[in-house]
């Protein structure tokens, strides 16, 4: 435990020095935009993990709602091995889908199913297709979305929960929804989640908050996939360099204590 | 190879011999890296010359495996970076040291500056050590701009956009010079290519300015703490053991900081809307360079007025290039004699204003200009604070610098370095003596 508070101790001692060095990174938050409230995550933290119970449910929502407009590019239906999903499971998600591949020995393109290799297949052939159908709004990939926000998590969060009506005096612009959590309070996206919107496959209750932590989780994921990798292995790393910068540092003093100085 | 064991040329093995005496690189090795003369009273500021060499390294290794993987196309270079994140093996890791090693690379550097300004590093006989200094200092600039275009996010894009159009406003040739840079009428797929191609020459030219920085080095032989010359042997030690494992401890406790970023919040430095794929039609709100460049681009916007002849764009991007163009002529600007700010009393103090100053620019180049720097107060904004911030840069080295050559009355000077080291005690009974840092 000495070694865990000692780490722990490193990491805010360098997040001080850094939050010094780097005054301003606060400064780019959106301006004017209500902050979301800090959740305590399962992935955050030195020994964050991916809650796995969670994604898979936020993988459900992904599927039912959000991915009506949302593309998933970066993600392979392989990639939900990781979640804990076995590969029966993932090759009858995937066949739900339809990908053009080709062209075949006629020359043509055809249609078949998607299969686990294949990336999430997007919901609108391209970004005009998806305008059009989204009044002139471009729904955004939704693979990087939590590291692409000030505020990651919790930002998205506190967006999908924080539709309200609007305050008396505030005309919401046509086509535009009035969230106090999205930079500039004026939205495309109607609020995309209603009480019990899906029917959870483990029984969990899909609340509205539910339903956004999980999808939190999920895009987290998605956006991190190495993430458990990367934390695991830093561990070791850290830790391997802290003893030897103390071995180092013994073997100096002991070389220069044969000198004048 | 032990150190002092064994004369030059004459060395090691018959092998080593044999190749030795027709390419010297052996005895080349021993001379300058083993018996190489430092003085003994360096403190740990002194660390930064192998952390830097030992981060170009790092970068040009990272940086290798990265081009076998990138794609230098505007429809591809996102997805392909994406790709190195999550399919290629470790590929994470080697694009979050790449990236956090930028950011390391400059701390580095800007301490190694800010040390040679506090102990006088720069001034003769080392004019032009400093000098070749500055020329590393832009390359990495240089450098560091074109490789955060690469990924082409939001910010590679506007980033690019802003900085590329500094350059029209130089009279006459601007607007070539930036067709040139951009290979056409914007920002598009010509230049994604041509900053790729040079993002990966960079390096090489700084490598063999790093070269020549250490053979002047070599000639001159390192300045310290106190800024008294050596005097005879018992003032140094042979850099190889000596400092050679002091470097090793710094190096590992800098690596030991920069793992923690990279492993455990690797985008801490890093602007989150670059993690959206460039789009040309949608602005961001602020555009913002990365943090190192900061305190430059500070200057930059607050010069947005017109002096004389000169307007405000013009104005602007020669304050930015003259915040550099002043360090070239540090050595002439500081008049004072005495090297060390430890005995110069006023000089000290100007440093440290110096630092702040610098760090406060930082802080103002990262704001929308028109806030206010205290919630409440709306009288005094971000570009009230650079206006001073910028005059204090220039005033530093413009005016104060020189006359604080005439007018500062420095410190008498120790004799020599084992005299203010050992502080009048007898050379060879000092067994357990203090640790040097308090010299």
């Amino acid at each position: 435990m000495g070694i865990v508070c000692n780490l722990r101790r490193a990491a805010a001692a360098t997040g001080l020095i850094a939050s010094v060095v780097l005054v301003s990174s606060s400064a780019i938050a959106a301006g004017g935009a209500k902050h979301a409230v800090a959740q305590d995550w399962h992935f955050e933290g030195v020994f964050g993990t991916v809650d796995r119970a969670s994604a898979q449910r936020g993988l459900q929502v992904y599927l039912e709602v959000c991915s009506g407009c949302h593309a998933l590019k970066q993600v392979a239906y392989r990639n939900l091995a990781a979640l804990g999903f076995t590969e029966t499971e993932i090759k009858a998600i995937a066949a739900n889908y339809e990908v053009t591949d080709g062209p075949n020995d006629e020359g043509e393109m055809f249609q078949r199913p998607a299969v686990v290799s294949d990336s999430f297949v997007s919901p609108f052939p391209n970004a005009e297709a998806a305008k059009a159908s989204n009044n002139g709004a471009l729904p955004p990939d939704l693979s990087l979305q939590v590291k692409a926000h000030a505020g990651g998590a919790d930002y998205i969060r506190g967006l999908l929960t924080g539709y309200e009506d609007a305050p008396s005096g505030t005309d919401v612009p046509d086509g535009l929804n009035y969230n106090p959590f999205f930079p500039g309070s004026f939205i495309a996206m109607p609020a995309p989640l209603a009480e019990d919107g899906v029917e959870y496959t483990d029984g969990t209750k899909a609340s509205v908050d539910q339903m956004a932590w999980d999808v939190v989780n999920f895009m987290q994921w998605a956006a991190e996939p190495e993430m458990e990798q990367r934390k695991k292995t830093g561990f070791k790393v850290v830790l391997f360099l802290i003893i030897l910068s103390a071995v180092l540092y013994a073997a100096k003093r002991k070389m220069w204590s044969n000198l004048d100085h | 190879m032990s150190a002092g064991t064994h004369q030059t040329g004459g060395t090691g093995s018959g092998l080593v011999k044999w190749i030795d005496s027709r390419l010297p690189v052996f005895s080349y090795m021993q001379k300058e890296y083993a018996e190489f003369e430092a003085p003994k009273n360096f403190n740990w500021f002194w660390n930064f010359g192998a952390i830097l060499t030992f981060m170009l390294v790092l970068m040009i290794m990272t940086g290798v495996f990265l081009a076998m993987q990138y794609t230098p196309h505007t429809s591809l270079a996102f997805d392909s970076v994406e790709r190195i994140m999550r399919d290629v093996n470790f590929g994470w890791l080697l694009r979050y040291l790449h990236a956090n090693g930028a950011t390391f690379f400059f701390i580095a550097i800007y301490i190694h500056m800010f040390r040679g300004m506090y102990y006088g590093s720069y001034k003769g006989p080392r004019e032009l050590l400093w000098m070749l200094g500055v020329v590393i200092f832009l390359l990495m600039m240089a450098t560091a701009f074109m490789g955060y275009v690469l990924p082409w996010g939001q910010m590679s894009f506007w980033g690019a956009t802003v900085i590329t159009n500094l350059f029209s406003a130089i009279p006459l040739v601007g607007d070539s010079i930036v067709t040139l840079l951009w290979g056409g009428f914007s920002v598009d797929n010509p230049t994604l290519n041509r900053f790729f191609a040079l993002h990966y020459l960079f390096p090489f030219l700084i490598f063999g300015v790093v070269i020549l920085h250490v053979i002047a080095l070599h000639v001159t032989g390192s300045n310290n703490p106190l800024g008294v010359d050596p005097k005879g042997p018992q003032d140094t030690v042979p850099f190889h053991p000596y400092y050679t494992m002091k470097d090793s401890v710094g190096l590992a406790v800098f690596v030991t900081i920069m793992a923690a970023f990279v492993f455990f919040a690797p985008n801490f430095f890093g602007e989150p809307e670059n993690y959206l794929e460039a789009a040309p039609l949608v602005t961001p709100a602020h555009i913002v360079p990365e943090w190192y460049f900061l305190p430059f681009f500070a200057i930059l916007r607050s010069v947005d007025f017109n002096i004389w002849f000169i307007d405000a764009k013009l104005g602007g991007v020669l304050a930015m290039f003259g915040s550099i163009g002043v360090l070239f002529i540090l050595p002439w600007l500081d008049k004072s004699p005495v090297r060390s700010a430890n005995f110069r009393p006023i000089y000290k103090w100007f440093f440290w204003i110096l630092l702040l100053d610098c760090i406060v620019l930082g802080y103002v180049g990262g704001k929308p200009t028109g806030d206010p720097v205290v919630a409440g107060v709306e009288w005094f904004k971000v570009i009230h604070l650079g206006y001073i911030t910028t005059f204090w840069y220039f005033f530093h080295f413009l005016i104060l610098l020189p006359l604080l050559g005439i007018f500062e009355r420095p410190k008498p000077l120790p004799k020599s370095i084992s005299e203010a080291v050992l502080g009048g005690r007898t050379p060879g009974a000092t067994a357990n003596a203090k640790q040097m840092e308090k010299a």
